[in-house]
């Protein structure tokens, strides 16, 4: 019954919780043929993940398969004893996992763990041919100087090296099938293009099928021939990438195609004489880590950065990881101290704590976090959570305090009996609503979000973002918004500053910077964004910007932005 | 409900059960714990004396009940002044950080370094062999440890975002020390708390089988169980009482410690 051109076919597959008896997934089937490339895309909870992990027998212990078939190359790997099983993976259908960060060893050197597999599954190979198929591997997959990678340890590259020697160590055993769980979520947009760019090069010389899992429609339609769109632990919809994208037929389909961020008529701003904030040459330098009786050369993280955002424009900040962008933010908010330059609030400088008119920037200067998991107190509830930015407000009295926090969480579409809940009875948009109000509670003049929607699901944040826009609209309040996602700043930006390596490499109104862009890094983020055009039916047509522009990190530059990325304690244990 | 429900049944049922004894045992025993009787000399569990008689005729269930309240009393004593101690230290260094960081955890390295028994006999030698020399040995000496944790939990919290968004509101350093950092501290230090009372009830014991714990007559577990290893062969229940006392509320302890936990942070409350 199975037919030649089926590599795998899932039929019927139910998956439940074994001790709540909820059905995560609900009979679903798919095939994939050989060499195919098939996205799985669903937001979270929509059992994507699980139905591709049951495909390896891969499903967590708490979850249960109730029925149906699996069945790969005429092995039905439902009934497969354990050892048989063990030697399919790997061998025949390879993973690549979300976290680069995680899902290598960090105590075995790279080339061990390469060789690990070799080891398994192809006894039939001397230690010197391994080595070779390591080397040319490496290689392959773009690591300048493989002989010195074998003995490097994985914290000694950066989130998309790592991602590539992941992905070099899965396909070295040329496996039939490759199962790649959000590959890139976790990388930013332009090194996220280049791993997606190989992982299809390479399957596409193996003739491997690749089964991709992403939340992120866009980037599945750019690689994929077919998708899988899932919500709730079923199929809605399945076709051709393309005609599912331009003719959705399933409502989920379009909200989710609608939830895709895009550009609006650009907004009259009103040109003030004196911007809201403004920054002038500011330099930050992180001091050399100190060791015994020495200490290495000081780092520096931004290199005299000029900025001026006006009362009620929204500036967006761009850029990869190692950028700046984030640093800039935190100085701007406070809490990094610069070692040069001034930063200016309605033109009167502010300098640092209890000098100058900082308590009123302080009011008046506020901050959105992006990961809502941590940014709120667990141990507080939310009214509370919302009310504790009210605290220094002086002159408000108890009651009216009560009424604005009650008014706000409403605004924030959080009202009723929200106030009375714990952050974790709430959802990750819920959260950052939470994070939004308590931004806005004092009516700030300028508030700075720290990508604050990274971290949500598309439609979660198309949401989110409406809110914002909303809440800036009528509170008229200025922002900085950080972000290395080019689609949400073409929905949301007046303005758009491009950082690469500490500085400003471009500035300009969003429509100039989105549709001539001067800086060639500004074409090559612009290239891993679509720019989408609505069809008739619902549905969208993607268009790829400059994407013939060629990839152009060096590794010099990888290394510096992976310097740069050292994690906060690491960086301001030196600052005092 | 939760999960933990059975731990929680079986701990406080075991804690109320030693709490009762040590307050019954404060204000009434079957026989009065103090009182020699010759006539009696170890007499075996059962007829008129339930657990049995030591070698100078004394109940051992009378003087189980006055010795409950004495060693609860000073290992409870003792967990409030080393966690009381322990966290004002280590939320301080933690959250302070630099030099002065540097400078504390170092001294308290040191007496890490040393085992806490090693380090109560040298502050005994100081504070004298009393029930407050006791406490304050003991506590001083198991400090360093709760400092070490509660250091720990706060350098990690303190680089959430949440604590940020409290600085970048404003709030002061020490508003927001109090505020966000120590109540989730909370956890762990309960954790703490619970088998840092083990092991106090222990070390107690220890210093008492060591001669120098409250001094005799007065009855404590530890000294009851120090004093019975000259009759081991002939009178196994002055061993066996005791110790299963001691095994006992150490056990409840744990379970009771466990569920507190549970109970006291708002993601394990039921949904």
């Amino acid at each position: 019954m199975m037919a030649n051109d089926t590599l795998l076919a899932v039929e019927g597959l139910t998956l439940e919780v074994a001790r709540a008896g909820m059905q995560v997934v609900k009979g679903i089937s798919f095939t994939v043929a050989p060499g195919e490339l098939l996205g799985i895309v669903g937001e979270s909870g929509s059992g994507k993940t699980m139905a591709a992990r049951a495909a390896m027998r891969l499903e967590p212990p708490a979850v249960r398969r109730v029925g149906g078939s699996i069945r790969f190359e005429a092995h039905e790997i439902t009934s497969m004893p354990p050892a048989e099983l063990r030697r399919l993976r790997g061998a025949r259908i390879g993973m690549v996992f979300q976290e680069p960060m995680t899902s290598l060893n960090p105590s075995m050197t790279v080339g061990r763990q390469l060789e690990e597999g070799l080891v398994l599954h192809r006894r039939d190979l001397s230690a010197d041919a391994r080595r070779r198929l390591v080397l040319d591997m490496l290689d392959r997959v773009g690591i300048a100087e493989p002989v010195a990678a074998l003995s490097a340890y994985p914290h000694q590259f950066s989130g998309g090296m790592r991602q590539r020697i992941m992905l070099a160590s899965v396909m070295l055993l040329r496996p039939a099938l490759l199962i790649a769980d959000e590959p890139t979520t976790a990388l930013d947009a332009v090194i996220q293009r280049e791993v997606l760019e190989l992982m299809v090069d390479l399957t596409r010389d193996n003739g491997t099928a690749v089964l991709m899992i992403s939340h992120d429609l866009s980037m599945v339609a750019r690689y994929t021939d077919r998708v899988i769109v899932m919500q709730e632990g079923a199929i809605v919809e399945e076709g051709p990438t393309r005609d599912l994208l331009q003719h959705p037929r399933h409502p989920y389909t379009r909200k989710l195609l609608a939830a895709m961020p895009r550009r609006g008529p650009a907004r009259d701003v009103n040109r003030a004489s004196v911007p809201i904030v403004e920054v002038r040459d500011l330099v930050v330098q992180y001091s050399g880590r100190q060791g015994f009786l020495r200490r290495s050369a000081p780092k520096r993280a931004l290199h005299g950065i000029r900025l001026h955002i006006d009362p009620g424009e929204v500036v967006a900040l761009v850029g990869g990881s190692g950028s700046g962008k984030t640093t800039l933010g935190r100085a701007i908010a406070g809490m990094i101290q610069p070692s040069g330059g001034d930063i200016l609030f309605s033109g009167r400088p502010i300098d640092g704590p209890r000098r100058g008119h900082w308590a009123d920037y302080r009011l008046n200067c506020q901050m959105v976090f992006q990961d809502p998991y941590s940014s709120l107190d667990p141990r507080m509830k939310t009214g509370a959570l919302v009310r504790e930015a009210l605290r220094l407000v002086p002159g408000m009295s108890g009651p009216e305090r009560r009424a604005r926090v009650a008014e706000v969480l409403d605004e924030v579409g959080l009202g009723g009996d929200f106030a009375e809940r714990y952050p974790h009875e709430l959802s990750g948009g819920q959260r950052q609503r939470v994070a939004i109000a308590r931004a806005i509670v004092r009516r700030p003049a300028f508030v700075i979000a720290d990508e604050p929607v990274s971290a949500l699901d598309t439609t979660v944040r198309a949401q989110v973002l409406d809110l914002f826009a909303k809440l800036q609209q009528r509170h008229g309040f200025a922002c900085l918004f950080i972000s290395h996602d080019l689609g949400v700043v073409e929905q949301v930006a007046d303005r758009v500053v491009v950082m690469q390596h500490g500085s400003i490499v471009e500035e300009g109104d969003r429509d100039a910077v989105f549709d001539a862009p001067r800086h060639a890094y500004t074409r090559q983020l612009l290239s891993a964004v679509p720019a989408l055009e609505a069809t008739p039916d619902g549905g969208v047509r993607l268009k790829w910007r400059f994407a013939d522009e060629p990839l152009t990190i060096r590794e010099t530059d990888r290394a510096e932005a992976e310097r740069s990325a050292r994690p906060r304690s690491e960086l301001e244990a030196g600052l005092g | 409900m939760s999960y933990s429900a059975p731990n929680a049944l079986i701990g406080g049922t075991t804690i109320g059960v030693v709490a009762v004894a040590a307050l019954i045992g404060a204000v009434w025993t079957p026989y009065d714990p103090l009182a020699i009787d010759f006539m009696a000399r170890l007499a075996p569990p059962g007829g008129a004396h339930w657990l049995g008689t030591d070698e100078f005729g004394r109940d051992v269930l009378s003087r189980l009940m006055a010795g409950a309240s004495t060693s609860a009393w000073i290992s409870l004593l003792t967990v409030i002044l080393a966690v009381g101690a322990g966290t004002a230290l280590g939320v301080f260094t933690g959250f302070v950080r630099g030099w002065v960081d540097r400078v504390l955890m170092t001294f308290n390295d040191a007496l890490l370094a040393f085992p806490g028994i090693l380090l109560a006999l040298g502050l005994l030698a100081v504070f004298g062999a009393n029930k407050y020399g006791i406490i304050f040995a003991l506590g001083i000496a198991y400090t360093p440890s709760v400092a070490r944790v509660v250091r720990g939990t706060v350098l990690s919290l303190r680089e959430r975002e949440f604590v940020e968004a409290s600085r970048v509101m404003g709030n002061s350093e020490i508003y927001t020390m109090w505020r966000h950092i120590l109540p989730n501290c909370i956890a762990p230090l309960t954790v703490l708390a619970t088998s840092l009372f083990g092991w106090v009830l222990l070390a107690e014991s220890a210093l008492s089988f060591l001669g120098l714990g409250v001094p005799p007559p007065a009855p404590t577990w530890g000294n009851m169980l120090a004093a019975s290893r000259a009759f081991i062969a002939q009178a196994a229940w002055l061993g066996i009482f005791p110790g299963l006392c001691i095994s006992l509320t150490l056990l409840g302890i744990n379970l009771l410690g466990d569920a507190v936990r549970d109970r006291l942070d708002p993601r394990m409350r039921g949904v």
